[in-house]
């Protein structure tokens, strides 16, 4: 039997999902040719403000790479428009001379952005926000351009605007309405969503309807009706959407706002269907991911000639992709006299959740600030739960119990793929899975928006138990099979001294481990026995063991130590001298406040430190580094607190510390926090009368902001609970662990029970006391051992 | 042809630290000696196939030398990069006489 032909006009989300559902029904069925206006393969077109925004580049939100399509036999024609349809003869026509019959034709043409058709719109300069196009124009024109305007202070205007903000650009929001979002969001949210976007350094223009957009041939401002003009170079337009079906129209199919298909997606064209944003049911044309894709496992049903009741319309919710603000919306929102309400408001965390009760079911909510509870908000109006059942789950999320464990098996966990907490539980039973990454690629769960990954993961500790956690616990390295916990438990409990021993006992795989685990090792033995353990030097990275950062060539940098960053003039000729004396490649100050001296042969290190006879700035261990800090109330006018003396006083204390990874502070003196204390492990903020201490701050791969530990009156306590942390920190995380994962993985609240239980930050504070005793500084005790000399820093020559 | 080969002296036996790496010059060419902890002297290129890292400097483990600039696992014996990179670096013979080490290198 020959294949029936079914072609899709429109390479988008909703048409592509369709495929991909009748391909799990009736894989070889078909003959699958598809059409597509767009130079590129399926991508996620939600993803497109965060490509905006700089999070994602273009390449990781395509969905369907060209080999799906491939690999399912499709014929896909990218870049090719569909011009006409015979329905009569059931032929297609395209912009490029292409004629293909059909016996199923769907019609997935999304929507096009709703240009205002205001006097200038034709411009230079003046985009909509709709496809990877716009995205590009867009991040063009900030690499050149300074001040955009943003018409529309909707869900995408605002999402552009963050995006435009991110570029650098100085960003004005345009809105009719008196407050944003006025679609999704109340009042009183709309008005906190827009105080935090001001803040974030967004400008308002609201209840101002644009009259016209001036400039010659590229726009220059904005004209309002009521007469008040601002200057624009870039204009975005996001005002909306509006099917786009001219297409069907001129082809004789039946189109009122959209393409008006009945629960079957049929349009009244025999063999002609609609999806997606392009197709009007029941008098509603939707333009969000979740319906578009419930629409096409309708479609692909009723194409593969299952039985079943068709598509019946879908409650909406919407969420905000706008980094730091965290909105959602569903269902009815606005008040009348037959509805209740559950409000709170919580001014402190600065967060809103109104839910929306008609005779006692719940049509709908608004959250902002925090927004965990939305799938399951979301799950429960739909089904159109009764208020008592909500108040219920909320007992039990009270209790610290997960919120996936009260949803029943027919709750959506992902919106966006229609996929229920049944579903995922049975996959993970059947399918054996055991990450979020399985679940996605076997349910589809998380793959669109994203935002229901936690839920996703906390189904997987809800299914798999305890056995969930084994499979997330990560070994030390490849050699054992053994995690970090386990290793440095058995080396206490068996008083295990050497890296060697710590292999043979417990069981390595390998003879004599890797270069993962031997310094990792060798880092726990220290931390467990500071006084006994005897470092390794052939357990140490090369930097660690010559006390120098190996560069691309061979050659060396030397940072000798410059206490918070403070030097004098006597210091600075001598590090003048030694550079010129050893004709070093460049001078360089490091990021951390001090000058490095690059390019010196290994040959030349023990004789540089001798010149300059200085002490190590440790700018190459695994070590508290630098304290960085600013100039502080000596000699700056907002200074309130000696930052400097402070910062010197931390970096004597530590300096030389080993400590898991990397610990780099900062000290500032007043809350503009020069010495970057925000994204650092350990950054001091000094106030009057007060200093603050804020930990787990991350300024590199993975940018965080620290968190506030403490706030204590003194220098000594600063130095108390800084010491704590630090010790605490040595003492759990696992090697190669940054303070900023660590504080992320246990929760910064964990750390603050610990350091502020005054037992436990006596312990701490006399165990760290025990570690810094054994300092010794290290390029001295190069110079003064002829056997190091020789083992490590000398080359042999040869005759 | 035969290819002649040339014994260098490059010192002591003992005075090689165990379980590292030390880098000699013989001629125009460098080259990487360990002391591996089993007793056993090797010899290779002193230069890492991927980016040309020191690999005298290398983290020593059983047969095995890790590059110090990207961590390339390379095998002291053959010379051999192991998986999941590949390649190869030069491995010259060693030997041992009255305490002294050779390193054989091809006569110019």
């Amino acid at each position: 039997m020959e294949k029936k032909k079914l072609v899709l006009i429109g390479n988008g989300m909703a048409g592509i999902r369709t495929i991909e559902e009748i391909l799990k029904l009736l894989p070889d069925q078909f003959d699958i040719t598809v059409f597509g206006k767009e130079p590129y393969p399926n991508y996620n077109r939600i993803q497109l403000s965060k490509v905006l925004q700089g999070d994602t580049e273009i390449k990781d939100i395509t969905l369907n790479e060209w080999q799906w399509y491939e690999d399912n036999g499709i014929l896909l024609y990218p870049g090719e428009t569909v011009t006409k349809i015979d329905k009569d003869n059931q032929m297609l026509y395209t912009d490029k001379g292409k004629e293909t019959p059909y016996d199923h034709l769907i019609i997935a043409t999304g929507s096009n952005p709703f240009m205002l058709p205001l006097p200038g719109a034709d411009k230079e300069g003046v985009t909509a926000f709709r496809d990877i196009e716009d995205c590009e124009k867009m991040i063009d024109a900030s690499k050149n351009y300074k001040r955009a305007a943003v018409i529309g202070g909707g869900l995408l205007g605002l999402e552009a605007a963050r995006g435009l903000l991110n570029l650098g650009m100085e960003v004005d929001v345009i809105h009719l309405a008196d407050y944003l979002m006025e679609r999704q969001l109340d009042r009183a949210a709309g008005e906190l969503l827009q105080k935090e976007l001001a803040s974030q350094g967004m400008n308002f223009y609201l209840e101002k309807q644009t009259a016209e957009i001036t400039g010659k041939k590229r726009v220059t401002g904005l004209k309002f009706k009521d007469g008040g003009a601002i200057p624009a170079d870039l204009v975005v337009m996001a005002v909306g959407i509006k099917p786009n079906v001219a297409l069907a129209q001129e082809s004789g199919v039946e189109v009122n706002k959209g393409i008006v298909v009945n629960d079957h997606m049929e349009t009244n064209v025999p063999n002609i269907y609609a999806v997606g944003e392009c197709a009007e049911h029941d008098q509603m044309v939707y333009g969000l991911v979740a319906p578009l894709y419930e629409q096409g496992q309708a479609l692909a049903k009723h194409i593969s000639g299952m039985n079943h009741q068709g598509y019946q319309g879908s409650v909406l919710s919407t969420q905000l992709k706008v980094s730091g603000v965290d909105v959602f919306s569903t269902g009815l929102i606005n008040e009348t006299a037959e509805t209740k309400s559950i409000k709170v408001f919580d001014e402190w965390q600065n967060t809103y959740k109104k839910i929306l009760v008609q005779d006692d079911k719940l049509t709908g909510a608004v959250l902002f600030g925090d927004t965990k509870e939305g799938t399951k908000l979301l799950s429960l109006i739909k089904k159109g739960a009764n208020v008592e059942e909500y108040l219920e789950s909320q007992q039990g999320a009270d209790n610290g119990e997960s919120i996936v464990t009260s949803m029943s098996d027919d709750e959506i966990i992902c919106g966006c793929n229609g996929v229920s907490k049944g579903a995922i539980v049975n996959s993970i039973k059947a399918d054996g899975l055991s990450s979020v990454e399985e679940v996605k690629g076997a349910t589809n769960a998380s793959r669109s928006c994203g935002t229901c990954k936690n839920l996703v993961s906390e189904l997987l500790t809800d299914t798999l138990g305890d056995e969930y956690e084994a499979d997330t616990k990560e070994s030390v390295c490849a050699c054992t099979d053994l995690t970090r916990d386990e290793v440095v438990a058995e080396i206490k409990e068996k008083g295990l001294t050497h890296t060697k021993e710590v292999m043979n006992v417990l069981e390595w795989k390998t003879e004599e481990g890797c270069s993962k685990c031997k310094p990792a090792l060798n880092y726990y033995l220290g931390m467990v026995y500071p006084k006994e353990h005897e470092d390794e030097r052939e357990s140490r990275f090369v930097n660690e063991r010559l006390h120098a950062n190996i560069q691309k060539d061979g050659t060396y940098s030397v940072v000798p130590r410059m206490y918070g960053g403070v030097t004098n003039a006597s210091d600075l000729r001598t590090i003048a001298d030694v550079a010129e004396k050893y004709e070093v490649g460049m001078i360089k100050l490091t990021g951390g406040q001090r000058i490095d001296l690059l390019g010196v042969k290994k040959e030349d290190l023990p004789d540089v430190w001798k010149d300059l006879g200085m002490p190590s700035g440790y700018a190459y261990g695994k070590s508290v580094r630098t304290v960085k800090t600013c100039v502080g109330a000596e000699f700056c006018r907002f200074g309130t607190q000696d930052s400097t003396g402070m910062g010197i006083q931390l970096e004597k204390k530590f300096e030389g510390l080993n400590t898991p990874h990397k610990v780099k502070m900062g000290v500032s003196a007043c809350p503009r926090n020069c010495a970057e204390g925000g994204v650092k492990d350990v950054g001091v903020v000094g106030l009057d009368g007060v200093w603050e201490v804020y930990v787990g701050g991350n300024g590199g791969t993975e940018l965080r902001q620290a968190e506030l530990l403490v706030k204590v009156k003194s220098e000594e306590e600063v130095l108390e609970y800084t010491a704590a942390f630090l010790q605490y920190y040595r003492e759990n995380a696992s090697y190669l662990e940054r303070t900023s994962h660590y504080v992320e993985r246990v929760g910064v609240e964990h750390v603050q029970e610990i350091v502020n239980d005054d037992q436990l930050r006596k312990e701490l504070n006399e165990r760290m006391d025990q570690a810094l005793g054994t300092y010794k500084e290290p390029w001295n005790e190069v110079l003064e051992s002829e056997t190091t000399l020789k083992d490590l820093y000398e080359k042999v020559a040869t005759k | 042809m035969e290819q002649t080969v040339r014994k260098v002296r490059i010192g002591n036996y003992d005075d090689l630290p165990v379980s590292l790496g030390k880098a000699v010059v013989v001629e125009d060419k460098e080259i990487a000696v360990f002391r591996l902890s089993n007793g056993n002297i090797k010899a290779i290129e002193n230069k890492c196939p991927h980016r040309g890292g020191v690999l005298s400097e290398g983290m020593v483990s059983g047969e095995h030398v890790f590059c110090p600039l990207h961590d390339w696992k390379i095998n002291v014996s053959d010379g051999l990069v192991q998986a999941p990179d590949d390649g190869c670096v030069q491995t010259y013979k060693t030997t041992i006489e009255d305490n002294q080490v050779y390193v054989e290198v091809p006569e110019k």
